[in-house]
């Protein structure tokens, strides 16, 4: 792990992932996103014990592309298993059953629809996976007060892979927008 | 129009009452010219026109006790039109008056001989029977009378002052008026629009109907909606994260109702009985083929595609159109299930569709827009209101 190789490179000192600041309410949280923001912070992120509306509004998030992978998928589960039906029953066993066309698109509507939802699912599991994938080890870990951002901790992260981090400038900024109990974020 | 956003009221209530009223009177006025022209097809127009305006009123209805069964929050900033909607509904009752007098030319189980004849209908005869019919009519129209009334009555009960028990009352009106709703709607369906071919049954008519009136009161909403906004009124109270949950719900339902179409074919295709086929056999000739697929296409492929996406709900112009494209769908629809009856070969348009259509939907405008602006706007002492206006998507 890239942490390890760090740590391994200078044997002393810490290493620095981030910093990381506490918030009173979900309101302060919102209003020091929105200064993180137009502050212009790239690597950063809220985290809250349960979603706040009009968040990504506040962090300035653009809109997922989740939704054009599942579209995509969507249609190839659509057109796939009507292929498979189309070829199953009337090209490789053309077998009339109950005097209805071998090609009755109406009786494959249903599976059709069941692999369009079924394509839905799996891309969207998968796509979200692939999209968040720089989620599964987070700095944030490091802190022991940080476990109270699944009980009642209101926290904003900025990784030390930002741009703009300084160790004690971006302290200061989490002071200066409200923010308390500031912490380094420090493999130990 | 004025409008004071202080108090949600309407000092100045503009035109759009008095232009509904004209157009409606005229284009009544016009229809009724077509019952010496032609009357077996002025009682057809007027049943298409008149199933189209009530499937409507009926939405209302559903919306604003759905609302409350719910206890939904988003929805308490609009719930003002859906019960002008409502109480336009007991009014646009009285235009099934002039059907009364050509059940003749409407219903073929009307004939005794023709009925006689036939060994299923005359099994029928218990139910399909003229006085046993208006009284059936008369109750469905009464129930939804009085749950408009109650609903009403409450509703400005509460504007004076909110308490629990109004609140609770809200409930207590809503649950069985559902079921009452249900049922009402179902047979309503059933007797005037199923019966119009008596052999032929399907149990999942009710919900067709019902189905297409929630999409069309949805593109309704929408439509006052955003006229409301161009003009300046209630533009703060009414946003566009409502517009966008309008829009939400008028695709959940336009994806209802053709899946309650397919539901139907699917179960008869499969089925392949005769006295079942027969109704897609009469949509399927020569001169219905070419509706059938802009029904098909039009009224579902098309729209669930593209109003499948967040910015075609959350623009004005894109919500606007489909919302207007939402009603001539439902007219296509309801002139795809009644008219094959009349006009067995082909599709033939008659002037009596576009006044019968025009001219209820004037006094239906006429109505709503008097029960819109006679109160205020919102429910202003709800205290769901303030989390309303302020919903977020």
């Amino acid at each position: 792990m890239a942490a390890n190789e760090a740590v391994a490179g200078t044997a002393h000192a810490p290493v620095v992932h981030g910093a990381l600041a506490q918030f009173k309410d979900p309101a302060d949280l919102m209003h020091a996103a929105e200064k993180m923001r137009d502050a212009g912070f790239k690597k950063w992120d809220t985290h809250s014990p349960f979603p706040i509306h009009g968040m990504d509004g506040a962090m300035g998030e653009k809109r997922s592309k989740l939704p054009w992978v599942v579209a995509f998928f969507a249609f190839v589960g659509f057109a796939g298993a009507l292929t498979l039906q189309w070829w199953t029953s009337a090209e490789a066993y053309p077998l009339v059953l109950s005097g209805k066309p071998l090609f009755s698109h109406v009786a494959f509507f249903p599976i059709t629809f069941a692999f369009a939802v079924l394509f839905s699912v799996l891309s969207t599991v998968i796509g979200l996976t692939f999209f968040i994938k720089q989620a599964y080890h987070h700095p944030v870990f490091f802190s022991d007060n940080f476990d109270r951002a699944s009980d009642d901790g209101f926290f904003i992260s900025v990784e030390a892979k930002d741009p703009q981090f300084d160790a004690q400038k971006t302290q200061d900024f989490l002071r200066s927008i409200g923010g308390t109990n500031i912490e380094l974020l420090e493999e130990k | 129009m004025k409008f004071d956003s202080t108090t949600y009221t309407f000092t100045d209530k503009g035109n759009a009452g008095k232009i509904g009223l004209i157009v409606g009177m005229i284009g009544l006025a016009v229809s009724l010219v077509g019952l010496f022209v032609d009357a077996g097809q002025f009682y057809f127009s007027w049943l298409v026109a008149f199933a189209f305006w009530i499937s409507i009123g009926l939405g209302g209805l559903f919306m604003t006790m759905v609302h409350h069964l719910t206890s939904a929050v988003w929805s308490v900033a609009v719930r003002r039109i859906g019960e002008a909607v409502m109480n336009a509904l007991p009014w646009m009752t009285l235009l099934a008056i002039p059907l009364l007098f050509g059940l003749d030319k409407l219903f073929i189980w009307t004939d005794t001989d023709h009925v006689a004849a036939d060994a299923i209908l005359s099994m029928k005869v218990g139910y399909l029977n003229v006085p046993f019919f208006i009284v059936r009519t008369v109750i469905y129209f009464a129930v939804w009378a009085l749950l408009a009334f109650l609903l009403k009555r409450n509703s400005l009960a509460q504007d004076k002052e909110w308490t629990e028990e109004r609140a609770r009352k809200f409930v207590v009106i809503s649950g069985p008026g559902m079921i009452a709703f249900a049922l009402t709607a179902t047979f309503f369906c059933f007797d005037w629009i199923m019966s119009l071919q008596p052999l032929w049954y399907s149990t999942i008519y009710g919900l067709w109907f019902f189905a297409g009136g929630i999409t069309t009161v949805m593109a309704f909403y929408a439509i006052v909606v955003l006229r409301l906004r161009s003009n300046n009124v209630l533009s703060e109270t009414i946003t566009v994260e409502h517009q966008h949950d309008i829009g939400k719900l008028l695709f959940a339902f336009l994806v209802f109702w053709g899946y309650m179409h397919l539901s139907q074919y699917l179960l008869i295709w499969y089925a392949n009985l005769p006295e079942e086929t027969a109704f897609y056999k009469d949509r399927w000739g020569a001169g219905w083929t070419t509706m059938s697929w802009i029904l098909m296409i039009g009224g579902f492929v098309m729209p669930f595609i593209l109003l499948m996406g967040r910015s075609a709900k959350r623009s004005d112009a894109s919500l606007m159109t489909f919302a207007v494209w939402m009603f001539v769908v439902h007219w296509v629809d309801l002139y795809w299930n009644i008219m094959p009856v009349f006009h067995t070969e082909t599709v033939v348009l008659s002037w009596m569709d576009l006044t019968t259509l025009v001219g209820m939907g004037g006094i239906f405008v006429w109505l709503f827009w008097m029960k819109f602006t006679n109160h205020p706007a919102v429910p202003i002492t709800d205290p769901k209101l303030d989390a309303s206006i302020k919903m977020v998507n």
